[in-house]
């Protein structure tokens, strides 16, 4: 490499986009095919030293490929035409030894998953220490002192996080963390993170998102991020570019483009994000769900002498549910949410307190009550893992059945699917389908309809819409409400993102450690954070701009409830 | 790491124990008399009056399991009826020849099958791949003794390299690992093949897991990422087959002891089966299931080695 590492250079400045300056990275006219399938279609992209350039859409948008052609890892029967320069040097035509000694070196790679993209037997110390020896940057003992001053750079200091850690004994934003560490331990010029936050809380997000744009200003690293997320988009980027099916449909300034939104995709994509459910109006009625006291505690793990700490995943928790109301439960991964809702379901026991639907207890003598339970319907949040693949439509959604003493048979039967199936927006001959013919939106609409089969009075989201692209949320978001709508039914709502919360509830819990620490009507509750936790995760959760034209405001918007 | 080996030591105590108990049960008070059994049905009774009395049959059931364990314990594992020999003495001279099989043939197969597989692995789906695969079926559908046949065949009547059978003693121990070259390749060529597929399967899979991916984002080229990062989180699976693979090389030899004629383990136990020799089938088993437990209990602290996770968890 023709390149000395770490230079700053010091002669430039931000002013990449007067032509002259050179740029870091040059994608020209880049278009892609495996196997003969168009994947990116002429994608030209540029980033400056210490410029933060966003790539935004949806999934299959093509975001990714165009992350990992820049770093040399496409599939094996990838062709590729146009260029695509670093520091003027086209990487496209380079050898794979080349490639490899660029990578790690010249670009670092921050992935979305940090519970798997660390190797599970190896010290985290070590994991960074590769990046410097597998280049031959530094002698062993220099590369470990390395390893330790980039750990402490991401937030890791030796003696908080000692490098001789290994990936599981590391919570999941201290992975990220060790992964941005590899990323960056040779100083690349050019950081791509692909979806680098989508995985954490939003505490956890904005520490990682801080981290990014410190390293970038820092280093003046170029920085290529990959994300669906508007609100992230709209913080971070110095510019954004929007993709949809393998095309770059806008790109600009961040402000510029927000303000402008000339493409129609891009209004789509921010109206989508900014999604409000039009609910109809909350009845006061008598409480459907009543938890009371509920404790619920897990043994530790015995070790072989010594008495077994216990984890307390529910701590004392109460509320009620209305009939008819929607209400939501948000807090941070490990606080109990699911726990909670598994509780709700009868699916576990609880230590103390009580979980009555309608009066009746959910859980008596030691099991699940099962004309109690029937009236609890759960969608979770894979609606993929959450189906059997060998199963047809039909029977899946007739799943339910079994809770029901004389499960309907023959024509009822048939006719009970068939209108499960439209009331989500399908067709009834999609019963005789298997679950991989549908797409993601399809698939909850299917596990939506599963959950309605039986005609539940309560039905349990469990970060029912988190994996879904922002458009496809929307429209599952509107069908939630218009069932509820027409069946008067009553939702709990577990998430983590608050902006979705927001849109579909009537009133909110906020869940910390097992415990609830704040409850009450959702504007409320995000107009007026009342404990000190709401605070700072609404502070942490970022925020779309003003909508153009400036009128309504992100928090007040009229039909909103 | 000490309390997770305390942990499964305490495991591998508690299952001897359990184990025994149960030989003992079945052996000594299964319905029949052993002493009659042994002598078969045309004995006289006072020919089996007597036996009994040798064997201590007619003390109370506990008394007797004290007194096989507790000899166990010390060494004594009782005398065979038909050899007139202390079992113990048999065992030992017998366990000289099927312990070094077993760890020969185990070697071997572990020579072939590591980096068969991962040959395979890392050329998955090309030429390579398809003739490992290819050479992995047939040595898993050919039976071992007929691999042993065509070696004796080939190797010790045409080439006259090795020799067709017996074993001299360690006295020469060149000489006594030449003659267990022949059975240990013929028992550890269906091994390495079935161990050569999970190694491949195993690291196939960890290939596609996202650290793989990471690594390469590093800047480690596909074989550097395969050997640093692959191997050894492929090789979990690959533990456990081993571990049962010993098992079954220790006492599974029976065949092959035929075949060879080696003074085996296997040959004892079947001779002592056809013999009702019922004093060596109960030491023998018992010694086979120490044997397989305490490998179980090897493997556990190879798989804490390999896998940091383990360590902490159990």
């Amino acid at each position: 490499m023709s390149v000395s590492i770490g230079s700053k250079y010091p002669g430039e400045s931000r002013q990449g986009r007067d032509g002259a300056a050179p740029r870091l990275l040059e994608i020209d006219r880049l278009s892609l095919h495996i196997h003969g399938r168009q994947i990116l279609d002429d994608i030209s992209l540029e980033i400056a030293p210490g410029e933060i350039v966003a790539l935004t859409g949806e999934s299959g948008s093509g975001k990714s490929m165009t992350a990992l052609a820049t770093i040399g890892l496409l599939p094996p029967a990838a062709e590729t035409r146009g260029a695509l320069r670093l520091g003027g040097a086209d990487l496209l035509g380079l050898s794979e030894a080349r490639l490899c000694a660029l990578r790690g070196r010249e670009i670092g790679m921050i992935f979305q998953e940090p519970m798997t993209a660390l190797n599970p037997v190896m010290r985290i110390g070590d994991q960074v220490a590769e990046t410097i020896l597998v280049h031959k940057a530094m002698p062993r003992a220099a590369a470990r002192v390395r390893a330790a001053e980039v750990l402490a750079r991401v937030g890791l200091p030796a003696e908080r996080v000692p490098p001789s850690r290994f990936p599981h004994e590391l919570s999941g934003g201290q992975r990220q963390r060790v992964v941005i560490a590899m990323a960056i331990a040779l100083r690349p010029r050019l950081l791509i993170a692909d979806e680098p936050t989508t995985a954490l809380d939003v505490t956890t997000q904005a520490q990682i998102l801080d981290l990014l744009r410190d390293l970038v200003r820092e280093e003046r690293m170029g920085l290529m991020m990959i994300t669906h997320d508007l609100a992230v988009v709209s913080e971070m980027a110095d510019r954004i570019a929007v993709m949809k099916a393998g095309r770059i449909v806008e790109q600009g300034e961040t402000r510029a483009l927000f303000r402008e939104m000339r493409h129609p995709y891009t209004r789509q994509l921010f109206e989508a994000s900014r999604h409000r459910a039009d609910l109809p109006g909350a009845r006061a009625e008598a409480p459907l769900l009543r938890v009371d006291e509920v404790t619920r505690r897990y043994p530790g793990r015995r070790a072989l002498f010594a008495p077994a700490p216990g984890l307390i995943a529910v701590n004392g928790v109460s509320f009620e549910i209305r009939r008819g109301e929607r209400v939501g439960l948000v807090g941070e991964s490990g606080c109990g949410k699911s726990t909670l809702a598994r509780a709700i379901l009868g699916l576990e026991p609880v230590q103390a307190g009580e979980i009555t639907l309608d009066g009746m207890p959910v859980y008596s003598q030691g099991r699940p009550d099962p004309s109690v339970r029937r009236r609890v319907q759960v969608v979770f949040q894979d609606p993929y893992g959450s189906f059997n693949p060998r199963h047809k439509v039909g029977r899946l959604i007739a799943e339910p059945f079994h809770l029901l003493p004389d499960p309907p048979k023959g024509a009822t039967r048939e006719h009970a699917i068939a209108e499960a199936l439209t009331a989500v927006g399908l067709q009834p001959a999609h019963a005789e389908s298997y679950i991989h013919a549908f797409s993601g939106g399809q698939r909850q609409r299917i596990a939506i309809a599963r959950a309605l089969i039986i005609r539940p009075e309560l039905v349990i989201f469990d970060e029912a819409v988190s994996a879904l692209d922002v458009r496809v949320r929307a429209q599952i978001l509107d069908l939630i409400a218009d069932l509820s709508r027409q069946y008067g039914l009553t939702y709990l709502f577990i998430s983590h993102d608050l902006s979705v919360v927001r849109g579909i509830t009537d009133r909110v819990l906020v869940m910390r450690a097992g415990e609830i620490v704040e409850q009450g009507p959702t504007e409320a509750v995000f107009d007026r954070p009342g404990h000190c936790y709401t605070k700072s995760l609404l502070a942490a959760a970022p925020s779309l701009p003003q909508p153009p034209g400036g009128g309504e405001s992100d928090a007040g918007q009229p039909e909103a409830r | 790491m000490l309390s997770y080996a305390l942990k499964r030591l305490a495991i591998l105590a508690v299952s001897l124990a359990v184990a025994s108990l149960v030989i003992f049960l079945v052996v000594e008070v299964a319905p029949g008399d052993p002493a009659s059994y042994m002598l078969g049905i045309n004995a006289r009774p006072d020919t089996v009056a007597a036996l009994r009395t040798e064997l201590g049959l007619d003390l109370p059931k506990w008394e007797r399991y004290l007194a096989w364990i507790g000899g166990m314990l010390q060494g004594d594992f009782g005398t065979s009826y038909t050899y007139r020999a202390p079992v113990a003495q048999m065992v030992t001279e017998r366990l000289w020849v099927s312990l070094p099989l077993a760890l020969y043939a185990l070697t071997l197969s572990t020579l072939i099958a590591f980096p068969a597989g991962i040959y395979a692995a890392a050329r998955r789906g090309r030429a390579g791949d398809i003739g490992v695969m290819g050479a992995t079926q047939l040595g898993i559908a050919v039976p071992n003794f007929w691999f042993a046949m065509l070696l004796v065949l080939l190797f010790a009547l045409k080439l006259r390299w090795f020799s067709a059978g017996g074993f001299p003693g360690w006295e020469t121990p060149l000489a006594a690992l030449k003659a267990l070259t022949l059975p240990a390749v013929a028992l550890a060529l269906p091994q390495a093949a079935i161990l050569a597929r999970v190694m491949r399967s195993s690291l196939i899979d960890i290939l596609h897991e996202d650290f793989i991916r990471t690594a390469r984002a590093k800047g480690l080229s596909r074989r550097q990422a395969l050997w640093r990062h692959g191997v050894r989180n492929a090789l979990i699976p690959v533990l456990t087959i081993l571990g049962l693979q010993f098992s079954f090389l220790l006492a599974g030899a029976i065949i092959i002891e035929q075949v060879f004629f080696l003074p085996g383990l296997g040959r004892l136990i079947f001779q002592a089966i056809t013999q009702r020799d019922l004093i060596v089938v109960e030491s023998v088993v018992m010694l086979l299931v120490f044997a397989v437990i305490s490998v179980n209990f090897l493997t556990d602290l190879a798989y804490a080695a390999a896998d940091p996770r383990l360590r902490a968890a159990r």
